[in-house]
């Protein structure tokens, strides 16, 4: 694995402009020089270079799972319209899923060119199924006695969609957004070879140094943390009826 | 109950008739018809039960009339319009409509699901508060459950609710299809007599769908009878259905022992009997012959010093001068106020006659028991919440 990344990261040297010799610099410390498994005084003092990279990855995470989350409710409400249409969408995001993501980087880099467009493109067309499935499977489980009786009260056909059928499916449709949030994550940690920096290139920039590694690897994994409780508590908020429901 | 509401409805509105003309539903790709040239008119403020068995198109015709299923041919009229020229979601909207599942909305609380209608219909906030707790009150829920969600109340509560969803923006008509399905049975008897004890408050024109015959004997000013293929087998009030069922279909889907069952429970001396004008031995006739015009029973019945009933007066005794020990009519069958009312019902259709004598333990005449009367009974709401008192008592 490791050298297959490393293979990676060597052919994409021109491309992600690393900083070169990042570790040599810092080789101050004996911890640093032995590079050992974590060194807390290097990580106090360079913290500072790994606050933009994170927060760049965090907005590059929201802004794909915005857009795939657009994307997919409008698929879903279509083919919630028009059923014969569900087979369709759910095999075009079912393809674009299989795409190897740095394939897909480097797809699309001739067409939409080197810079964060091309990484929210990605990232986005990655979330799409997760979240398509789980809006459709939401709203195909409302009950059918709620429906009747809402088109039997004379709603309309989108008074029923706002009233009724998605605060219903909410519960599936936050699921399917936590999945694709954590995985679009970890995929954006990649996104610094279409250009769109984040933790990914502190980690690539020297997959030899332990503290590195870790500390650019660990606030990846915070990062997925935090979305994840974000997304639970909004769920949470979304369905006090779950939790009455219960008690 | 909060009468000086400006928006206590349920009263003024003038609940129409529902005319069912000619009305055919056929499916597409289906051989017969789901329902087959229905012809019938329910009238304003009574309750008619399609009743029959399962692909008879009960739950077809009911739906036909808020167009939850399109007409294929024929009309329905409500009050004098066509449903047909009504926007389905408008006409939806003037129709209270309960189904067998309930429907409450899961994610709503018990306010918010029977604000539905009135908030679509664009009351505004205060008018909506206002409805939502006469409501409450209207079907006996504890004020203090409007914030609950459905999962939290109880099967009764629940349909209550859903009663009360339907009459919130006070419709002329009510759709209700197995309301009372998905109680459990221990409470659907004591739900279906508040029921109708709501009814007789608000006199809703309701079409209401089961397959039990008790229950729609029960609930039913009128029974339309549906068979397979969705054809009417019989329009009649619950006496007439018992008494003269039209054809060997409906006296087996009505069961004759089934739909008695229920005075089975009850004895001749739980009802009021009529009163028979009453004649001595010996006495002048013109005397009884003045009573006969203001009676309960047109028939006079002649008793002994010891006033046991010794038959009535035939045509050809009021014409002589006094009274006759022996009168023309026998009195049997003579029935006693302890007798299980289902036998003085037998006894009364096995002896074919309308008025049967009812005596007490000493075999005194105490008043007469008529078919009309078992007739009556059976279809009064008075008389089903008689029964129980206790279910009489609102919540808290």
């Amino acid at each position: 694995m490791i050298p297959v990344i490393a293979a990676t990261v060597k052919v994409m040297l021109p491309l992600a402009q690393l900083p070169s010799n990042f570790v040599h610099h810092h080789s101050t410390t004996t911890c640093v020089a032995e590079n050992r498994f974590f060194c807390a005084d290097w990580a106090a003092h360079n913290f500072d270079r790994y606050v933009d990279p994170a927060l760049k990855q965090a907005l590059l995470v929201s802004v794909s799972v915005a857009v795939g989350f657009t994307v997919a409710m409008g698929l879903a409400l279509l083919s919630h319209r028009q059923p014969k249409l569900a087979p369709t969408f759910t095999g075009l995001t079912g393809v674009l899923y299989t795409v190897p993501s740095v394939a897909f980087f480097f797809l699309l880099l001739p067409i939409t060119g080197f810079g964060t467009d091309t990484a929210v493109i990605a990232l986005s067309a990655y979330t799409l199924q997760i979240i398509y499935r789980n809006i459709v499977a939401g709203l195909a489980n409302v009950p059918e006695e709620a429906k009747d009786a809402g088109r039997g009260m004379g709603m309309s056909q989108r008074d029923l969609l706002w009233r009724v059928e998605l605060p219903l499916a909410v519960p599936e449709i936050v699921a399917g957004l936590r999945v694709a949030t954590v995985s679009t994550v970890a995929l954006a940690t990649l996104a610094f070879f279409a250009g769109a920096g984040g933790l990914g290139q502190q980690i690539y920039s020297d997959l030899t140094f332990k503290t590195n590694i870790i500390i650019a690897g660990g606030l990846a994994m915070l990062m997925a943390i935090l979305f994840d409780l974000v997304l639970l508590v909004i769920q949470r908020l979304a369905t006090p009826w779950l939790r009455a429901g219960a008690s | 109950m909060s009468a000086e509401a400006p928006d206590s409805l349920d009263g003024p509105v003038e609940a129409p008739s529902v005319a069912f003309r000619r009305v055919t539903k056929r499916y597409p790709g289906a051989d017969e018809p789901a329902l087959a040239e229905l012809e019938l008119e329910v009238p304003g403020g009574e309750i008619c039960v399609f009743v029959g068995p399962s692909g008879s198109g009960k739950t077809t015709a009911m739906r036909m009339v808020n167009r939850m299923v399109e007409i294929t041919e024929g009309d329905i009229l409500v009050g004098s319009t066509s449903v047909r020229q009504r926007s389905p979601a408008q006409l939806r909207r003037e129709m209270g409509y309960v189904i067998q599942q309930i429907g409450l909305f899961p994610h709503r609380t018990v306010a918010d699901n029977i604000a539905t209608v009135p908030r679509l219909l664009g009351w505004d906030r205060k008018r909506v508060e206002a409805r939502v707790e006469e409501l409450l009150e209207l079907v006996r829920i504890d004020p203090a459950l409007r914030d609950r969600y459905p999962a939290q109340l109880s099967g009764g509560q629940q349909q209550r609710v859903g009663v009360a969803r339907a009459l919130a923006a006070n419709p002329g008509v009510m759709l209700m299809d197995e309301p009372f399905g998905a109680v459990d049975p221990s409470n659907r008897e004591r739900l279906q007599n508040e029921f109708l004890r709501l009814q007789a408050e608000v006199r809703k024109t309701i079409l209401f769908v089961t397959h039990d015959i008790d229950e729609a004997i029960k609930m039913g000013d009128r029974i339309a009878i549906l068979r397979e293929g969705g054809r009417l087998a019989q329009y009649a009030t619950p006496a007439e259905l018992l008494m003269a069922p039209a054809d060997d279909f409906v006296e087996d889907f009505v069961g004759a022992d089934r739909a008695l069952k229920r005075l089975a429970l009850m004895r001749v001396s739980d009802i009021d009997l009529w009163e028979a004008p009453l004649a001595h031995v010996g006495q002048a006739t013109s005397e009884a012959r003045a009573k006969l015009p203001e009676a309960e029973v047109p028939y006079v019945l002649v008793i002994d010093a010891e006033r046991r009933p010794l038959g009535w007066l035939s045509d050809d005794d009021l014409l002589a001068e006094t009274v006759p020990a022996k009168p023309g009519t026998s009195p049997d069958p003579v029935l006693e106020l302890d007798d299980v009312m289902r036998d003085a019902l037998s006894d009364l259709l096995q002896a074919e006659t309308r008025y049967a004598p009812v005596v007490d333990s000493e075999g005194r005449i105490a008043g007469v028991l008529s078919v009309e009367i078992i007739s009556e009974f059976l279809t009064s709401p008075e008389a089903l919440t008689e029964e129980r008192p206790a279910a009489e008592r609102p919540l808290g």
